[in-house]
């Protein structure tokens, strides 16, 4: 068990790591981040999507030692001043969430995507999004909610 | 205190859809307690054996270890809400691969998971029944020698290892089959299909002071919780609080037990806080699935082309234990006419154990594998008789006032209207008479298929409260499992009493807090919670009223209204706020204003005189839904792959009290539905499941679906229901397997009985053809 520090949602933190521990296991147990979900723990639902260094990764893939000083952002650091991103307030409009367990992932991808290519279009939205699986909202309105964030985004 | 700005009728989003976008919303694993334990469960290794021997003293003597649990542990205290067939831990034999056998709390997963590694179980195997022959066959092995014995809610008609025969009959079958000009006849096979909430299964439970114990679980009934944990510990349930925090899906998985009695023992047990969360793959191992189906049915009609007969033959495979497996049988033999008028009828089923996974309800409940059998037949015969698929199913569609089988009014049928704004909107005249194909050369075809389903079922109440500062506190006990009940009931409550819904105080359910529910099942949460809502609030208003009388010194029948929490006399601007009137009753006079509604469903009993039903554990079921779902597909003649192109899909609801959260339950329903039509098998090899992980279990993901995907609301009156609604949670899934189905036929003439339509069955029917 190793000390060391993990940059978070722009905040150091001081964690204790084992060799075999995941970043999302670090994340959930010892930093209070219970944002992002462990569906299947095999890197294939993408409830635990986390930003590193800015780019989507499976939380539940990554060992928390390699993510020692690297820019770790999950779920819980996507608002801005206490208020919804545009992307998670077109999630809340167009009726995306469901139960939303694969929210936190789901909005973490659609982040990265964004930020990648402001003006996507359907099949990039598809291709970002498809390593992300949700059982309640038949996608068409996580697609929707996308779209509507490239807008929201433009018009800022 | 602003003016309602929306209630019934307007898209809002969930109240709490942002904490689930943000990370904020708790579900079961987030939750933690001081000094809490994490439980781990042993499955078993054989689909079949009796139990020789428990060794666990080695896992017990792990440093870290709380307490091992077996079967020895407990005196024999069988639970099952229809037939009391399982017990938490097995008991002198194992039934399926993955039962749970022991189960361990430790100080941590990983100390909890090295202790199931050194219990030693001595097995002695026993052949298995992997099959519908296997388990009907003369010599079988018999996986529940006790059923006899075993306490039944109902006359199952058992015997060997058929643990449920049934019979739905009306008019004279064999008499109208020798007057069908046409007749169409086929055997059908449906898979197992699972249920695959992105949540796992997870509870976590603690003891008080008292002994009492407080379970918080994803669940989809707290009621049924208790009632299972009860049972299983052999407590009463002034011992059981089960409170719900965030669920992440259910679909039918998490209305019966899952972990909570293990969790609830080993907590016992130890005096800690256990939780218990399942792994993906033992989720897929230890819990449910769909029932796997064998049906054979024979369909006829008229050259004219007017439906007359209709026989069917159904297995159910229920897997190891019984669940919920008889209502599941029986519903299928309730469905399986379809929404038509067909004057004689006659439906038997077999309900039969196998040493496979318990088979439950899920979306639909055994009422998409007969649907997908007889929308194929409805097909098959309207192109016998030379009519459109559209003008064959107007012909003959149940109207307002029919008779269902069995005898209940139809109360309100908007199926007509689904036909026709499916037809129109999709374009069907134009694109069925000229198929388009694809840019790549590939053919297209397009296919309809159509479903009824009830709504309603069972008990439910509502408590509807003042608070001191007028705003209001509703108590149903209804359980959101993401669908959207907490949203739609306060609508629901908001509109009833004209406040705004931020008014509303949606109490999570919790048996110490809230009324009874029997659960979120059979699409039953909207209409029944919203009716015991409406009558709660109808109690409350009638003494705000009275308060608000004697405040404004006029008659209750001066008096309405109006928005935003405020009492008026009629035609006047004297008036009095809810925020007065509870000053009033708090401080005052009369006491808290409470108001409570409670009932069970209470639509017509079946008519014996009419229909025989033997076997059949419902007296009345519910309202009827309706919906009519159009799909184009793509084949791929080279590899068989179908590709879903775009969909309509046109469901009536009664009346749509939040219609963006209605469109999301038809998309949600039809995208499990084409994933129950195209892809999803839970398959076993030698008893064990061979794909019991996400990457080899696969469900539809975005690259999967079609981007068109058109809800079509149809909003035809249900006079009994809250303001004209009925429910939607399961009919999005249950017509998209035969209208894929009916598509592919269209594209390339060929037609397909067996479900899933993967790419190496479709090419290999291909092949044949």
């Amino acid at each position: 068990m190793d000390s060391a520090v993990l940059i978070v949602n722009g905040r150091q933190s001081r964690v204790s790591i084992d060799g075999h521990e995941t970043l999302l296991e670090v994340l959930r147990t010892q930093l209070g981040l219970t944002g992002a979900k462990r569906g299947c723990n095999q890197g294939v639902c993408g409830s635990c999507t986390v930003l590193i260094n800015g780019l989507a990764a499976r939380a539940c893939l990554c060992l928390a030692a390699l993510a020692v000083g690297k820019e770790v952002v999950t779920v819980e650091g996507l608002e801005r001043d206490g208020k919804l991103s545009p992307v998670q307030q077109a999630f809340v409009e167009a009726g995306a969430v469901q139960c939303g367990f694969c929210m936190p992932g789901m909005v973490v991808a659609a982040t990265a995507l964004l930020s990648e290519n402001s003006a996507p279009d359907d099949e990039a939205i598809r291709v970002a999004l498809a390593g992300n699986l949700c059982r309640c909202s038949g996608y068409v309105k996580v697609i929707d909610a996308v779209r509507r964030a490239t807008t929201l985004g433009q018009s800022q | 205190m602003s003016a309602r700005s929306a209630n019934v009728g307007a898209s809002l989003p969930r109240l709490e859809a942002a904490g689930k976008i943000n990370g904020a919303a708790k579900y079961t694993d987030d939750l933690a307690r001081p000094f809490m334990l994490h439980g781990a469960i042993l499955g078993s290794p054989l689909p079949h054996a009796r139990i020789v021997s428990y060794e666990v003293r080695r896992a017990r003597a792990l440093p870290g270890v709380e307490a091992v649990i077996t079967a020895q542990d407990f005196p024999y205290l069988p639970l099952g809400a229809i037939v009391k067939d399982e017990t938490i831990l097995a008991r002198e034999k194992v039934r399926y691969v993955g039962e749970p056998v022991a189960a361990v709390a430790a100080v941590d997963r990983t100390v909890a998971l090295e202790a199931l590694k050194l219990i030693e179980i001595e097995y002695e195997e026993l052949p298995a029944v992997l099959d519908f022959d296997a388990a009907l066959s003369a010599d079988a092995p018999i996986i529940h020698e006790q059923l006899r014995d075993y306490f039944k809610i109902f006359d199952c008609r058992f015997n060997g290892n058929v643990l449920s025969e049934q019979l739905v009959a009306e008019g004279d079958v064999d008499k109208a089959f020798v007057g069908c000009d046409v007749i169409v006849e086929g055997e059908f096979v449906t898979q197992a299909q699972a249920h695959a909430y992105l949540e796992p299964c997870a509870a976590l439970a603690e003891v008080d002071d008292r002994n009492k114990i407080t379970i918080w679980s994803s669940h989809q009934s707290i009621n049924r919780v208790q009632a299972n944990v009860c049972e299983a510990l052999g407590i009463s349930m002034s011992q059981v609080r089960v409170i719900t925090p965030r669920v992440g899906g259910g679909f039918g998985g998490k209305m019966e037990a899952t972990v909570q009695p293990i969790a609830a023992a080993l907590a016992l047990r130890t005096k800690k806080p256990v939780k218990v969360v399942l792994s993906r793959e033992d989720d897929f191992a230890m819990m449910r699935s769909r029932h796997p189906a064998r049906i054979w049915m024979r369909t006829g009609a008229t050259r004219d082309g007017v439906l007359v007969a209709r026989e069917v033959k159904l297995l159910y495979d229920a897997g190891a234990y019984c669940d919920d497996s008889p209502g599941v049988l029986a519903f299928g033999l309730y469905m399986a006419r379809g929404p038509y008028r067909i004057a004689n009828y006659r439906a038997s089923g077999k309900l039969v154990y196998t040493n496979k996974l318990r088979a439950s309800g899920f979306r639909g409940f055994g009422n998409p594998q007969v649907t997908f059998a007889g929308e194929i037949q409805i097909d098959e015969i309207a192109e016998k008789v030379g009519l459109d698929p559209f003008d064959f199913r107007m012909r003959n569609a149940i109207r307002t006032g029919d008779k269902w089988v069995g005898g209940q009014t139809v109360t309100s049928s908007g199926f007509a209207e689904c036909l026709k704004q499916a037809r129109s909107r999709s374009d069907w005249d134009r694109r069925r008479a000229s198929p388009s194909g694809a840019p790549n050369g590939r053919p297209r075809g397009m296919g309809v298929a159509a479903l009824a389903h009830i709504c309603g079922v069972l008990g439910t109440s509502a408590i509807i409260r003042l608070a001191e500062d007028g705003s209001i506190i509703l108590n149903t006990g209804a359980v959101d499992i993401g669908q959207g009940a907490d949203t739609v009931l306060a609508q629901i409550c908001a509109e009833s009493l004209r406040v705004d819904v931020s008014r509303v105080n949606v109490v999570a359910p919790d048996t110490d807090a809230t009324p009874y529910n029997w659960g979120t099942g059979a699409s039953r949460v909207t209409y029944m919670g919203g009716r015991a809502v409406v009558g709660a609030a109808a109690a409350v208003k009638d003494k705000i009223f009275m308060h608000a009388a004697a405040m404004l010194e006029c008659g209750v029948q001066d008096l309405e209204l109006s928005d935003g929490g405020v009492v008026r006399v009629k035609g006047t601007d004297k008036k009095v706020s809810f925020f007065e009137i509870s000053l009033r009753a708090h401080y005052g006079l009369g006491g808290p204003i409470i108001g409570e509604h409670a009932f069970v469903y209470d639509g017509e009993p079946f008519d014996p005189k009419r229909c025989t039903m033997i076997g059949f554990p419902f007296s009345n079921l519910g309202v009827y839904m309706f919906g009519v779902q159009v799909v184009e597909v793509e084949v791929d003649e080279d590899t068989g792959q179908v590709v879903p192109v775009a969909a309509w899909l046109a469901h009536d609801v009664g009346r749509a009290i939040n219609p963006l959260a209605v469109e999301g339950q038809i998309q949600g329903g039809f995208v499990q539905g084409l994933g129950y039509a195209l892809w999803e098998e839970l398959i076993w090899d030698n008893g064990r499941l061979s794909n019991p992980t996400m990457m080899d279990y696969k469900i539809p993901g975005t690259l999967d679906v079609p981007l068109a995907i058109e809800p079509i609301i149809v909003e035809e009156h249900e006079a009994s229901g809250p303001f004209g609604a009925k429910g939607v949670g399961e009919p999005g899934i249950i017509a998209a397997a035969p209208a894929v189905a009916n598509a592919v036929a269209a594209a390339t003439g060929v037609r397909f009985r067996q479900l899933p339509l993967t790419p190496e069955r479709v090419f290999r029917g291909l092949i044949r053809s």
